[in-house]
Parts: C-alpha cells; structure tokens; sequence
C-alpha cells in the first residue's frame, strides 16, 4: 500500500537525517565493539611474554619443535641486557625472564599478575620436562589431551560481538519507539494523522519496518567489524539465525518502548523510564560480561529482561556453535515479549496529550 | 432556499449568480456541548452548513472555535449533541469520511526533518494523491522556492502555508480551516483568499475560524460570531452589519483640529484623539466631510461604515479583542 510505503521513507529520511539517532543507535555501540574487542580481545590476552637473556637452548628447541601450538601462547624476546629484562617484567611490559645457566633454565616473573605467572611457570615446566623426555630418548607413556568445554575459539570477541549488538538493538528499539510515539503525540502528528484516513496499524507498521532495516544495518555493521583480522571473530555455521533473533528482538524492543511511549506524558518522562529499562536490562541481560561467571541471583534476575533471550541465542548460534534449531525457544519468548507489549500500548495508546 | 446575502459573496468572486441553490446540508450540529472542567468551551451550539457555502466563525480568543472546530472534525468527542458530516457521524473516526475532508489544525504539526516538498508529497500519498499533484499545491501556496527547505526551518508563516497545502492537497469536498491567516503577511493572506475563494467556487465547502472582521466580510457567506462557547448570531455578513445602528467613524490625521472643536461640527456625535488620529463618530458623516473640508481638514481622511466589530460590540458589550 502506498500510505506504508510513503511513510516507511518519510520516518527512514527522518531517521537518517537525525544526527543524534544516528550516532547513538549505529556508531557508538560499534565504539564499544571496538574497545571492548580490542581490550578484552581474543589472542593477546592468554599470550606471555618471556625475555630470554643470553642463549637458551632448552627453550630454543622447544620453540622450534612446539611450532604453531607453544607460539600461540608464548612470545619470545631476546635481550642482552639482564637488569633491563627484569625492569621490564617488574613494569608488567614482559610476563618473565629466561636464561639458562648450564642444565637449568633459571626463570624470573612478576607475581603482580597471578595468572600470567602461574602460566609462566606451567609452560615452561612443561618446556623442562618435554626435553627431558626427549633427553631419555624412550617415547612418551603417559600423554595429555584436553579441550575447552565451549568451542576452541570462543573468545571475547565471540562474546562481545552478540551481546553488546544486542545491547545496542535493546536501547535502538526501546528508545526509538517510545520517544517516536510520545514525540508524535505532543508534537500534533497523531491528531493530523488521525485526520487522513491511513489506518493505524499502517503508521506503526512503517515505524516498525524502519526499525528493522535499521537493525539489519547494525547486524551487518557489527559482524563486519568484529571479522576484521584485528578482532577475528569466527562466525558458526548456524550464525544466520541470528537474524530471526535480532529480528524478534526489535519488535519486543519496540513493543516495550511503545508501553513507555504510550504511558509517558512528556518526552522527559520517556526517557527517564527508558534509561531506567534498559541500563539495567544492558548489565543484568548480560550484555557487558558473560552471564555463566555471574552470581546466581544475578542470573536469576536475568530471566526476566527480554535482552538476556536475544544474548543467548544469537551467543548460541554465533559465538558457540550450536544448531539452528536451539535459537527456537529465544525466538518464541522474544515474539511473545513483543505481542503481550503490542497488547499493553494498543490499551494505553492515546491520540492526544489532552 | 435562498440564501440571504449570497450574491454578494459570488459578485466578488466574479462568477455566476446563483439566487437559488439546493441545500444540502454538509454540516448539520445540535445541541453540541463541551466542558473543561468549568470551563464551558461549547455551550449548546447547534447549526447547519450547505453544500458549497462558506461558512465563517469568528470570534474572541477562548472563544471555543477550535473546540467546536475540532469536535466537527471528529477529532474530540462531544460531552452531548449530535454532528453529522457530508450525512456521517465524524466519531468515532470515520474512514468513510476521512478522505472527504481536508483540515488544517490550529497548530501545525510535521513529520521531523522532511523538506517542505516530502512533507506535502507524504501527505499527498495517504490519499493516493501523485507526487506532481503534491508539487502543483506547492506551487499554489506560493512555496515553490521552499519546496527543498526542512520544515522546522520554515518562517511561521511559511509553514502555515505548507499546513494548508496538506489540507487541500487531496481535493477534499469539505474543507476546516483553524485560523489560516493567522501568521500570514498581508500578501500571503491575499494570495490564500484567491486559493480560498477559487475552491470554494469550485464547489467544496469551506469552514473558516478568524479573528479578523474584514476576512469573515470579504470570504464568507456567513458568520456565525461565537463568545464564551456560544454562537450570539449567525447571518450573511452584510445582514449583521445592515441590522446595526452604528455610527460610521472618520478619521483625520491627529490634531488636525481639536477634540472639542470636532465634537462641534454639524452631524458629529463624539470625537477622539488617540494621537495617531483623531476620529469623529456619526450618523451624517456627508455633513462633517463637508463641515471638515470647508476647514481643509481633510488630511489623511478614512471613512468607516460599520464592521463586524461593532456587531460584537453590540451581542456582548464588550469591546472585541482578538
Ligand atoms: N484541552 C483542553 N483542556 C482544558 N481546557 C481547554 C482545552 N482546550 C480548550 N480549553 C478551553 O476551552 C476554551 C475554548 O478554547 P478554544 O481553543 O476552543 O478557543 P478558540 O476560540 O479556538 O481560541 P483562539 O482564538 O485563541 O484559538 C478556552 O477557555 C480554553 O482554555
Ligand atoms: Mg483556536
């Protein structure tokens, strides 16, 4: 229908040109991608760093016999300068220093960072008793192999990716509608648009669809920056669930923000009660840390915001791996979210400020 | 049914004399009332509207025009009474009337960030109206220049213009205008007369709020003058002039002669100086241009029959003050 289709540009044209929005709903959740991914991100973190000083053989060989597996966790500097080295390490700018003084390899770390020390230690243990292995010329007996519980390259920038985009889509969707419709209101374009003889639905429909084909934008935005190299995010096979998900996530998005929208009196009110929506539900939906290392009562509470649906799925689909068909129940939630909201403005909705 | 005072409004217009006409009524309101709190903001208005006519309410700020505009409308819901436009009931919303009737609200409203040329062409396609049809309405209310302009960049006036273009923009056969002149400057207000004027003789019915008296004179074929929710008569404007027995008012430049002296003159019943100018009232204004210009204190002279707003005057007691 034409009415839908005019009004669909008229709002998208509005939208575009709307600096603010603009800048809130598309480049600031991709400013915290970008800082979120790059500090927290992937590799760098669980790498150490260690300063050899003067020649090592032990760790050389282990080096270049380990290849790929050891030089994923381990870097290797070398220096000459002794005292420097261990500047450096006491600075945190190296996790330790290496050298090897006839038949032991003498290491000195920081216990400033338990974790890098303990994984110091352990590797180059693990360097110590492999060469001596290979010293006794016998094969290995005993061997070792373990893996991750999530998929090997669940990484933070596999959790960021999902769980700050729908952090993003959450305060895109709630705070598009309800400032829309209380700005509709008091600004006199309900009362006009009540005047042509488009059909209701018609209006929102039109809303609706921009705030979908702007959800796909910040979809498409996101994975687009987090598979650059510098972030490295690997999309699983089922990834493409994600957008149902974030589909069902915007309309009960929306729907929430029209309850606000058409509850609120002023356009104050609006955003008062929208910041005090979805903060909360960004934190408790677990959309800045993962939600599994959170106390119990936290993610008890989780269940009741919307976001914590929309993060786990699309975690599920993108970031762990699992099937299509495990992102069914998220989506059900999410669309029922969005009816029972639907239900709640259409009762409160009001032409009119007076 | 003739219409009393109808030729007049068609002389102007330069068209045909239709002495008689069908009345169909396009408008009919009885026993409308309308409260805000204590405030009785439509007081028991009833009246009916004939197809093709223009119909003026004029009156005093508070008055109750846009309230009653606005019920007529379908846009607020009556405490009691009864409307029916074009033969439907406007509430609740009628989308069987709807695109019969074009509006312009008192306050204007758009859609955020949109040129003036988007505004008019959304509008337009609610109606299944093409765009040129939109641009050539544009170009009507004399906005053409603006068309690429964001309406909140748009002068009072101009966006006024551009409300009205929405209103017209899909030929509607009953057109309500809140105010339309209002911000206009005396030029855009004589243009939009013309756009009024060549409508309404097209054929559509046009329903006019105004503050000004000599709007309602020069559009409408009848007023109704509406005070504190009530309408106190409603007649063609010259027949609510012709009833009064008013005096007419001449005024010459300030000090040209004084008070007192004026008040002497033959036929002069009062006179005033406000220090712009000094304005002698009576009821044989032939015999004090005369006694005036054997003075040769004819400098700046105005003669002044009287207006809608010694009608006011007369219902309500009160000076009118728009
Ligand atoms: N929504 C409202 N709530 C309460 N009172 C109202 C409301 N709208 C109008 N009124 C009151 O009703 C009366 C009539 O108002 P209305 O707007 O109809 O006057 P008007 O004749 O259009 O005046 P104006 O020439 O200033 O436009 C006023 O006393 C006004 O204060
Ligand atoms: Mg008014």
């Amino acid at each position: 229908m034409s009415g839908f289709k005019s009004l669909s540009r008229a709002m998208f044209l509005g939208f575009l040109r709307d600096r603010g929005a603009l800048f809130f709903t598309v480049l600031f959740p991709l400013m915290f991608l970008v800082v979120f991914g790059g500090v927290f991100g992937g590799q760098t973190t669980s790498k150490v760093t260690v300063v050899q000083v003067g020649p090592a053989p032990v760790l050389e060989r282990a080096m270049a016999h380990g290849g790929g597996e050891l030089a994923k966790v381990l870097r290797v500097e070398r220096s000459d300068d002794l005292d420097g080295s261990v500047r450096k390490v006491k600075k945190g700018d190296a996790d330790a220093v290496v050298q090897q003084q006839g038949n032991t390899l003498a290491v000195r770390f920081s216990a400033a960072d338990q974790v890098k020390s303990g994984t110091v230690q352990g590797l180059m243990n693990s360097i110590v008793q492999a060469s001596n292995q290979a010293a006794s010329g016998k094969p290995p007996v005993y061997s070792l192999t373990s893996q991750r519980v999530e998929d090997e390259s669940m990484t933070a920038i596999q959790f960021f990716t999902p769980s700050l985009l729908g952090w993003a889509l959450a305060s895109a969707g709630v705070f598009g509608a309800s400032q829309t419709l209380v700005n509709w209101r008091t600004k006199g374009i309900l009362r006009r648009l009540r005047l042509s003889p488009v059909p209701i639905p018609t209006v929102f429909g039109a809303r609706v669809a921009v705030s979908l084909v702007v959800a796909m934008v910040q979809l498409a935005l996101f994975l687009g920056v987090a598979q650059l190299p510098f972030f490295g995010l690997q999309l699983r096979d089922a990834w493409w669930m994600a957008i149902p998900l974030v589909l069902s996530g915007v309309l009960a998005f929306l729907a929430i923000g029209m309850v606000i929208g058409a509850w609120a009196k002023t356009q104050e009110t609006a955003q008062t009660v929208t910041q005090a929506v979805v903060l909360p539900m960004a934190f408790l939906g677990g959309s800045f840390f993962p939600l599994d290392a959170s106390p119990t009562w936290m993610r008890t509470l989780s269940y009741i915001f919307p976001l914590r649906y929309l993060n786990e799925g699309m975690l599920n689909v993108m970031g762990r791996g699992l099937g299509p068909a495990s992102a069914l129940p998220q989506i059900a939630i999410l669309l029922g979210v969005a009816v029972v909201g639907a239900l709640v403005a259409a009762r409160l909705f009001r032409w009119d400020s007076a | 049914m003739e219409i009393p005072g109808s030729t007049r409004g068609r002389v102007f217009r330069g068209g045909p004399v239709p002495s008689v006409r069908i009345m169909a009524h396009t408008i009919s309101v009885h026993g409308l009332r309308k409260r805000y709190g204590r405030v009785r903001a439509v007081d028991d208005v009833a009246f009916e509207v004939g197809s093709g006519e223009f119909f003026g309410i004029l009156g005093p700020n508070g008055a109750g025009k846009t309230t009653l505009l606005e019920i007529i409308e379908g846009l607020r819901e009556a405490d009691e009474g009864e409307v029916s436009l074009l033969g439907l009931s406007p509430w609740p919303r009628n989308h069987a009337l709807l695109p019969r009737i074009g509006v312009q609200l008192q306050a204007s409203s758009f859609f955020e960030r949109l040129t003036a040329r988007e505004q008019l062409r959304t509008f337009g396609s609610l109606y299944g109206v093409p765009g040129q049809k939109a641009d050539a309405m544009l170009e009507e209310v004399g906005l053409t220049d603006k068309a690429d302009v964001r309406v909140e960049k748009l002068s009072g006036g101009q966006a006024q213009r551009l409300s009205i273009a929405c209103a017209l923009v899909h030929d509607p056969e009953l057109v309500f205008l809140d105010e339309p002149t209002a911000a206009l400057d005396p030029q855009a207000r004589r243009n939009l007369w013309d756009v009024l004027r060549r409508i309404n003789t097209e054929g559509r019915t046009v329903v006019l709020t105004t503050h000004y008296m000599d709007e309602a004179e020069a559009l409408c074929d009848r007023v109704a003058i509406m005070d504190a929710g009530r309408i106190l008569r409603l007649d063609p404007p010259a027949a609510l002039v012709r009833g009064l027995d008013a005096p007419t008012r001449i005024s010459v430049a300030a000090g040209t002669l004084a008070p007192a002296e004026a008040r002497a003159l033959p036929g002069a019943d009062d006179a005033a100086d406000d220090g712009v100018s000094l304005v002698i009232s009576t009821r044989d204004p032939s015999a004090v241009v005369a006694a005036l210009s054997a003075k040769d204190a004819l400098t700046g002279v105005r003669i002044q029959g009287a207006t809608l707003e010694d009608v006011f005057l007369d219902l309500t007691g009160r000076e009118y003050r728009a």
